[in-house]
């Protein structure tokens, strides 16, 4: 019989195989967007990679250039559209940062409940997403489901399910509704078995550990020189989390655990989604519970919209400074500010550079996802063609945070 | 099915051509799996258990060359546009498109240098459904009304080519 | 959390004969370069024991038309083990080239070629460097000042300016 490992070589022993490049993408449901991997393939086993993005370059930071800082609100949403929130934060923080201020207590509460909510419900859709991609589909229309509850609880907030846009430059747009307390709290109720139901369905499952132990592993220092941040990083090891290290807003006053794993392969990045998913349950929980009562927004008229619009209705000076406001903006003082937050997907950083107009001039964001994205390279060299759609699938890049 | 068998077996169905190949277009509307950005994330919510797009028939398919509706959710760029043409062409007759969220219809608060000012100027578009993202419901919406328009169309008889060339290669 | 211990650190022989200067702006110190000195004072406070910034947040590429040096590189620097933050700044010419920092973080990669596409700075010394966001062939540089929010008119965006000297583009 012959030997498996010969078949392909001639007697010298030279390979007659040739490479073949194979195109993954732009359209290829297991991309998770419009992502294009161009493979070179030495049988099944790859040799290289490159990742051809852009295919949802929508430009912007060149708007954001040509908007008021208030009209750029909305644009943030678009960017890692899964977790809206979280980016209206980051990019509130930067202003604000600009602006020497700091938005009442309750609106820091606020903001941060939502910016947990949106952890969940982006950690749901990739938890529930990875599976699929590697055949087991009961997760995702399990994980749907709860989705649904986060975006209710959403909608019952700020009106919109998806993007949301309520922060606002020194608070939020308005106070919680009534009745929202005793809802989230049920989430949060609820949603603690849930994770626990996932686990029983994925974890344990043989085809699932086959396919994602010990595949597209990286360690904690390569990760570090290559840039990854959030659970990508600190399922390799380091233990980094903005919220403990460089705390923003109220997190110094929530305790909680962050996860940290050993293996940095897909697994672990799998894993280190789902227990983040029980602490940003436990974060919501103490966020309702130490929530003071109190204004939501900094009473400075010349930036914050009046709550109160009965004022503006009635008298035509008020009236002629909320159109001021909302159509011209307001001055940013002359500076520059880089102001991070820790997103769903790692390091989400705004970067201002304002010049002292009601526009900046130029706005930067470091979007954890095109950074992760580009360790693909390192960690899918060597795998087999099948893996990379489980390492896609575990970098969980959001593809319109990509491209911007 | 159990109840409904053998009954109408002596019976027989008068009815145009029309309506029978319309009836069936219209119920097993198998679009591609295509997200393109946000309003595919409405897409999926749209498919999955809450809102469960499998009522109407319509199933995702992974290949263009299985399905015969496109929903194109999402901002369609310069550099994504011959992809989108290609998808279209790619899929076989009769076929139809949905564009679902205002960057596909206009290109939204995306107008920019790198963005397609809407959808139309690649493939024609059916239905148009407004929002940003549109709701499930929007979508589900619109996939009525396009199961609706379908059910007007003459199959044996067509007037008008559905091919408006109003695409350029 | 106070800048003063990173900035007494900073304040070394080493790291002042290779900076411009050292100021505080908005709670971040920000060390300002030339670009012959960009690479090796990287690579100093990359691997200074007492500093360690082994996370390269970002790279950003800005443009002060109509100010001279029109272009300028901001790198954002993070050590995770000090959680310290600092910020370098480069300013340069239209055609002026900063060496690249792939050989000291792998991660700017991707940002210097973001840099690259966005405002046409070359990187000296980058492994790959082709456009990352727009296509191969693509005209102009559209993060640019003077260049037009809706680029040029084509047949994807007939809101665009019309390109001054004939040929439609694109
Ligand atoms: S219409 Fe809105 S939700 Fe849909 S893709 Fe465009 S920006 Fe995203």
């Amino acid at each position: 019989m012959t030997d498996i490992n010969l078949l392909g070589t001639n007697e010298a022993g030279q390979k007659l195989t040739k490479e073949l490049l194979l195109n993954l993408g732009p359209q290829h449901p297991s991309t998770h967007g419009v992502l294009r991997v161009m493979l070179e393939l030495d049988g099944e086993e790859i040799r290289g990679v490159d990742t051809v993005i852009g295919y949802l370059h929508r430009g912007t930071e060149k708007l954001a250039e040509n908007f008021t800082y208030t009209q750029i609100i909305p644009l943030t949403d678009r960017l890692d559209y899964l977790c809206a929130p979280s980016n209206n934060l980051a990019y509130v923080l930067a202003v604000e940062r600009l602006l020497e201020i700091k938005a009442p207590e309750r609106a820091q509460y606020i903001r941060v409940m939502m910016a947990e909510m949106a952890r969940i419900s982006g950690h749901l859709l990739i938890s529930g997403a990875l599976p699929l991609d590697l055949g087991a589909m009961t997760t995702l229309l399990y994980v749907m489901r709860e989705r649904e509850m986060i975006m209710d609880l959403m909608e019952m907030i700020t009106g919109a399910r998806m993007h949301t846009s309520f922060c606002r430059v020194g608070g939020v747009r308005e106070d919680l509704p009534d009745g929202f307390e005793p809802r989230c709290r049920e989430f949060c109720h609820v949603m603690k078995q849930r994770v626990d139901d996932y686990e029983r369905l994925i974890t344990e499952n043989r085809i699932f550990l086959k396919r994602t132990r010990d595949i597209g592993k990286i360690s904690g220092e390569q990760a570090i020189d290559w840039g990854l941040s959030g659970p990508c990083l600190r399922a390799s090891g380091v233990s980094w989390d903005m919220r403990r290290d460089n705390p923003y807003e109220i997190y110094d006053r929530l305790s909680f655990e962050v996860i940290v794993r050993e293996n940095g392969d897909c697994y672990d990045r799998w894993k280190c989604r789902m227990d983040e998913m029980r602490e940003s349950v436990k974060l919501i929980e103490q966020c309702l519970d130490q929530m003071p009562q109190g204004p939501v927004a900094v009473a400075m008229p010349d930036i914050a919209f009046p709550l109160n619009k009965i004022t503006v209705k009635s008298s035509m000076e008020a009236m002629i400074h909320h159109f001021e406001v909302s159509a011209y903006g307001f001055p940013v003082p002359k500076g520059e500010a880089y102001v991070s937050i820790e997103a769903p997907k790692g390091e989400l950083g705004f970067y201002i550079i304002s010049d002292g107009s009601p526009k900046p001039l130029r706005m930067k964001v470091r979007a954890p996802s095109f950074v992760n994205l580009q360790a693909l390279a390192v960690l899918a060299r060597g795998c087999y063609l099948a893996d990379v759609i489980a390492i896609i699938g575990s970098l969980d890049p959001v593809i319109a945070e990509v491209d911007k | 099915m159990a109840n409904l068998e053998n009954r109408f077996s002596n019976n027989v169905f008068f009815g145009s051509v029309d309506s029978v190949i319309n009836w069936s277009r219209s119920s097993a509307l198998w679009p591609e799996t295509f997200g393109i950005a946000c309003c595919a994330i409405e897409m999926i919510s749209a498919g999955c258990a809450r809102y469960d797009l499998d009522r109407l028939g319509v199933v995702f398919r992974p290949s263009p060359r299985q399905s015969d509706l496109m929903i194109i959710a999402g901002t369609v760029t310069k550099k994504f546009a011959p992809i989108v043409r290609l998808l279209y062409d790619q899929m076989t007759e009769p076929r139809w498109v949905i564009a679902m969220g205002t960057c596909a219809i206009s290109g939204g608060v995306y107008n920019t240098y790198a963005v397609v000012q809407g959808s139309e100027r690649i493939v024609p578009v059916d239905v148009h459904v407004p929002g940003c993202p549109p709701r499930p419901d929007a979508l589900i919406h619109g996939i009525l009304m396009l199961q609706e328009k379908i059910k007007k169309q003459h199959v044996l008889r067509r007037k008008d080519p559905q091919e408006t060339g109003k695409v350029s290669p | 959390m106070s800048n003063q211990p990173l900035l007494e650190l900073l304040q070394r022989e080493s790291i002042q004969q290779r900076c411009e200067s050292v100021y505080e702006t908005f709670g971040m110190l920000t060390l300002t370069v030339s670009k012959e000195n960009l690479l090796a004072l990287c690579r100093l406070l990359k691997h200074d024991s007492a500093l360690q910034f082994n996370f390269l947040s970002d790279i950003c590429g800005v443009d002060h038309y109509p100010q001279t040096p029109r272009f300028e590189t901001v790198y954002h620097l993070y050590s995770i083990p000090f959680k310290y933050r600092l910020r370098i700044k480069c300013r340069l010419e239209l055609d002026e080239s900063p060496p690249s920092v792939v050989p000291v973080w792998q991660t700017a990669n991707w940002h210097e070629r973001e840099a690259y596409d966005m405002y046409g700075i070359v990187f000296v010394g980058h492994p790959d460097l082709r456009r990352i966001y727009m296509w191969e062939g693509y005209d102009g540089y559209p993060m640019r000042k003077d260049y037009p929010l809706r680029g040029y008119a084509d047949h994807y965006n007939p809101f665009g300016e019309a390109r001054s000297q004939g040929a439609e583009g694109a």
